[in-house]
């Protein structure tokens, strides 16, 4: 589906770049797929970050995506196949990046990949409109030695702007095929098929002809010294190799140590290189070759571009961001757009998770109703322990639908990186990221949107950061614990006051742990702020609707399957070993539901309960629990309730309602509320809430997190480490309130 | 002077950055090098960072990364 055609023609200019497209009456034909026996091959999509291609990628693979992390980080890797004539290709979409160099995590597993993999071929993604800053990238993809391939990719925005293109006279210069293709409207991709098919048939003798940046006597010099002392390396791109040396990149020379067993020698030389090359540049050695490579693609450009763009002309994204990122405007429009997607999120997303609901015990008593065997605990589990927990997976995801809806549209208009200006001002302090604000507020809602919602930061350290403390931010989940024990213990008009107190307290929590582990586990150079902020552009419903299934499958399937095992070992740990009935209270029992007596059999039901809670294993962890919970001031029914806590924050209120023998409660329930005040002191009120606030974040969000985060490593030293810190603080305010005499 | 100095809408040669690391780094593979040109286009509100434009895109870069840049100023084309 596309845009109405009024919004599509705003964005359309009379003047598109038919020609290169090939679209106009008269151009030549597309070449015809390749015939004969069927052929495999790996094509490799690199690329600057808004680039457009994902776009392309989207365009060249359809609906055959499969996204996995690459191994132990959270970048994804996602594939796809191809088809053209005899060929089948494996169409693997690298990471975007600027450059190659190994310093962010994208750009080492982009480099990883094509250096440890050797795709048969390179597609570099280009964005026409910035030309020079996304050949910086082609000339190292070049040194590479592979066979490439580059699409000229927006080249309707370069248009707009003025800047015409001799695309010919590039191929011509860099020795490579450049294709024009349109993306975001599927155009020009079976010329580009077409191309990738030519130059895999051509292999790497296409690449004979092709440019490389001379980077002036000295520097090649060296290169060609070092390049001969790689000469044992079979198969490995020396130029490429011998260059990331020369910058004295730490993973080339730890490379080189491995691969060459008498490297010593070698690292010697190409110290004394360096210090030439700094000697006679006045420089460090990396950014005398990142200025040649500059004025390689300066003087590329001016051969090109016949026409240079007008100075003086504004775009049309400078107009807007004249408005967006306004001195006094800009913050005011920011947290507007936050609340409407918060609004669209959690408020239109009752809507679903109501509907949800209803159907799941309509669902849950249909079961009860229909049950066709005698096994009391088979049916339990069914009903308690899988329909609760499919349920409890299921429920949230209108929520990350919606909210991943907002996201991605927040992504592909651009808005993201004003997003990260506006707000990096407030997050530097804290050792974050500006793209973190986002994920962070999204917490208050709920933490697992939230800390998939991480995915828009770039750097790894920032990203862990970010997810580590998001649980901090009180989500609504734990609302209802808040809500049950503030009346039971405090007086009215301090209501709003606890409220506002406890979300404080986990923001200032999160703001500390931030710095804490910043200095300590996280620790490093901080991520360069050094962001682009790309013009606005009308997103696509189907890179939207692809984006927001994706992220909905990810969740469901991966998620899915821990809750879900989670939630049948609580429910059975809560249901297993039974309690030895009384004999008597069972005739008494039977007796009452004869009678119809219902207040008698909801007493003598509740009792039941309370009985099996304690014999079960859920019930004996708690009470083993007592000597380290108990300078908490938390009973044994206190423990076991938060330990049911973990399968979901909400149900605190209802496993103590079970506890209390209240039967079903809500956070509105008077009589538990009563028995609470009754058996606690509003200081032990208070460390129930602390405790709940910091520890343990609930199942769902120690598996989105171990996915999230490449490893369980992580997610269980979010949990360990926040359920000892909510251990240490609650034991402070309790010792201290006590001693203190509250 | 150094790039964190220039005002809004004016432009400048770069001369000289320094540094090492990663965000050296980055910036010189964004195009923030020596013989570039950069225009200042704006301050964020809250007071960092600051938006330029290099190579006719726009970057934004924190104050303290700007502060390692020296350039001299441009006169304003007529």
């Amino acid at each position: 589906m596309r845009w109405p055609e009024w919004l599509s023609a705003l964005t359309r200019s009379a003047t598109e770049p038919c020609h290169y497209l090939h679209e106009q009456p008269g151009s030549a034909p597309v070449p015809a797929p390749p015939r004969g026996p069927a052929r495999s091959a790996v094509v490799a999509l690199a690329g600057n970050p808004n680039s457009g291609k994902t776009s392309v990628f989207n365009g060249l693979t359809g609906s055959t995506q499969h996204v996995a992390n690459f191994p132990g980080v959270t970048v994804e890797r996602k594939e796809g196949h191809c088809r053209f004539g005899s060929w089948s290709w494996t169409v693997l979409d690298l990471p975007g990046t600027y450059s190659l160099s190994a310093y962010s995590i994208e750009e080492i597993v982009a480099r990883d990949v094509l250096v440890e993999e050797r795709p048969d071929l390179v597609v570099d993604v280009l964005d026409a409109a910035n030309l020079q800053r996304n050949l910086y990238l082609a000339t190292q993809l070049l040194e590479l030695g592979l066979p490439m391939v580059l699409a000229a990719n927006m080249l309707d925005v370069a248009w707009r702007r003025g800047q015409r293109l001799d695309l010919d006279e590039l191929g011509r210069r860099l020795g490579l095929p450049v294709v024009a293709v349109a993306g975001h409207q599927d155009r020009g991709l079976e010329r580009l098929k077409a191309a990738l098919a030519a130059a895999l048939e051509a292999g790497p003798a296409a690449l004979k002809g092709a440019a490389q940046v001379d980077f002036g006597p000295l520097v090649e010099e060296s290169l060609a010294e070092i390049g001969a002392a790689l000469a044992r390396l079979e198969g490995l791109p020396r130029r490429w190799l011998a260059l990331r040396l020369l910058e004295g990149e730490a993973r080339a020379r730890e490379e080189v140590a491995r691969w060459l067993p008498d490297s010593t020698g070698l690292l010697e030389r190409i110290a004394v290189w360096q210090a030439r090359i700094e000697h006679e540049s006045g420089q460090r050695v990396e950014l005398t070759l990142a200025v040649r490579r500059h004025e390689f693609i300066q003087g590329l450009i001016e051969a090109c571009r016949p026409v240079g763009p007008d100075p003086a002309r504004r775009h049309r994204s400078d107009v807007t961001d004249q408005l967006l990122l306004h001195r006094w405007l800009g913050l005011p429009i920011f947290l507007f757009f936050m609340y409407l997607i918060f609004q669209l999120t959690f408020s239109l997303g009752e809507l679903p998770m109501g509907w949800m609901e209803t159907g799941f015990s309509a669902l849950a008593a249909w079961v009860d109703g229909h049950w066709p065997w005698p096994a009391p605990l088979l049916k339990s589990l069914v009903l308690d322990g899988i329909l609760g927990g499919v349920g409890g997976v299921l429920i949230f995801l209108p929520n990350i639908v919606l909210l991943f809806l907002g996201l991605t549209l927040m992504e592909d208009t651009g808005y993201m990186a004003r997003a990260a200006f506006l707000m990096d001002r407030l997050m530097q302090r804290i050792g974050l990221h500006g793209k973190s604000f986002i994920p962070l507020l999204t917490g208050f809602g709920c933490s697992i949107p939230g800390i998939m919602g991480t995915r828009v930061l770039e750097n790894q350290r920032d990203r862990l950061l970010t997810m580590l403390v998001l649980p901090l931010m009180s989500c609504g989940a734990r609302l209802p614990i808040y809500l049950l024990i503030i009346p039971a213990f405090f007086p009215a008009h301090l209501h709003a006051r606890m409220l506002f107190l406890i979300y404080s307290i986990g923001v200032l929590l999160a703001v500390g742990m931030a710095k804490l582990l910043r200095i300590s586990v996280l620790k490093g150079e901080e991520s360069p702020f050094v962001m682009e902020l790309p013009p606005y552009k009308l997103p696509t419903w189907k890179s939207l609707g692809t984006q927001v299934r994706l992220r909905a499958w990810l969740y469901l399937r991966k998620a899915g399957t821990l809750i879900l095992g989670v939630s049948i070992l609580l429910w059975a740990m809560a249901s297993w070993p039974p309690a030895r009935h009384d004999a008597a209270r069972q005739t008494e029992l039977a007796a009452a539901r004869a009678a119809g007596d219902a207040a008698r059999v909801q007493v003598l039901d509740n009792q039941r309960a309370e009985e099996d809670l304690r014999a079960s294993l859920l019930g004996r962890v708690g009470q083993a629990l007592e000597p380290v919970m108990a300078p908490l001031g938390f009973d044994w029914r206190i423990s076991s309730s938060l330990l049911g806590a973990f399968a979901a924050k909400e149900l605190f209120v209802a496993q103590l309602g079970v506890v209390y023998a209240l039967g079903e409660t809500a956070e509105g329930s008077e009589s538990l509320r009563r028995e609470l005040h009754s058996r606690y002191t509003p200081l032990v009120g208070f460390c129930i809430m602390l405790f709940a606030l910091i520890s343990t974040p609930c199942m769902s969000t120690f598996a989105v997190t171990a996915r999230e985060a490449g490893g369980q490593r992580w997610a269980w030293f979010q949990l360990l480490g926040l359920t000892a810190l909510a251990w240490v603080l609650t034991f402070l305010v309790f010792q201290v309130g006590s001693a203190l005499g509250y | 002077m150094t790039l964190a100095a220039l005002k809004p809408g004016e432009e400048a040669l770069i001369l000289t950055v320094s540094g090492e690391g990663a965000i050296a780094r980055r910036m010189a593979d964004m195009g923030v090098v020596p013989g570039q040109h950069v225009r200042m286009l704006r301050v964020a509100p809250l007071g960092d960072p600051l938006e330029l434009q290099v190579m006719g895109y726009h970057l934004s870069l924190r104050k303290t990364e700007a502060l390692r840049v020296q350039v001299r100023p441009l006169e304003h084309h007529a």
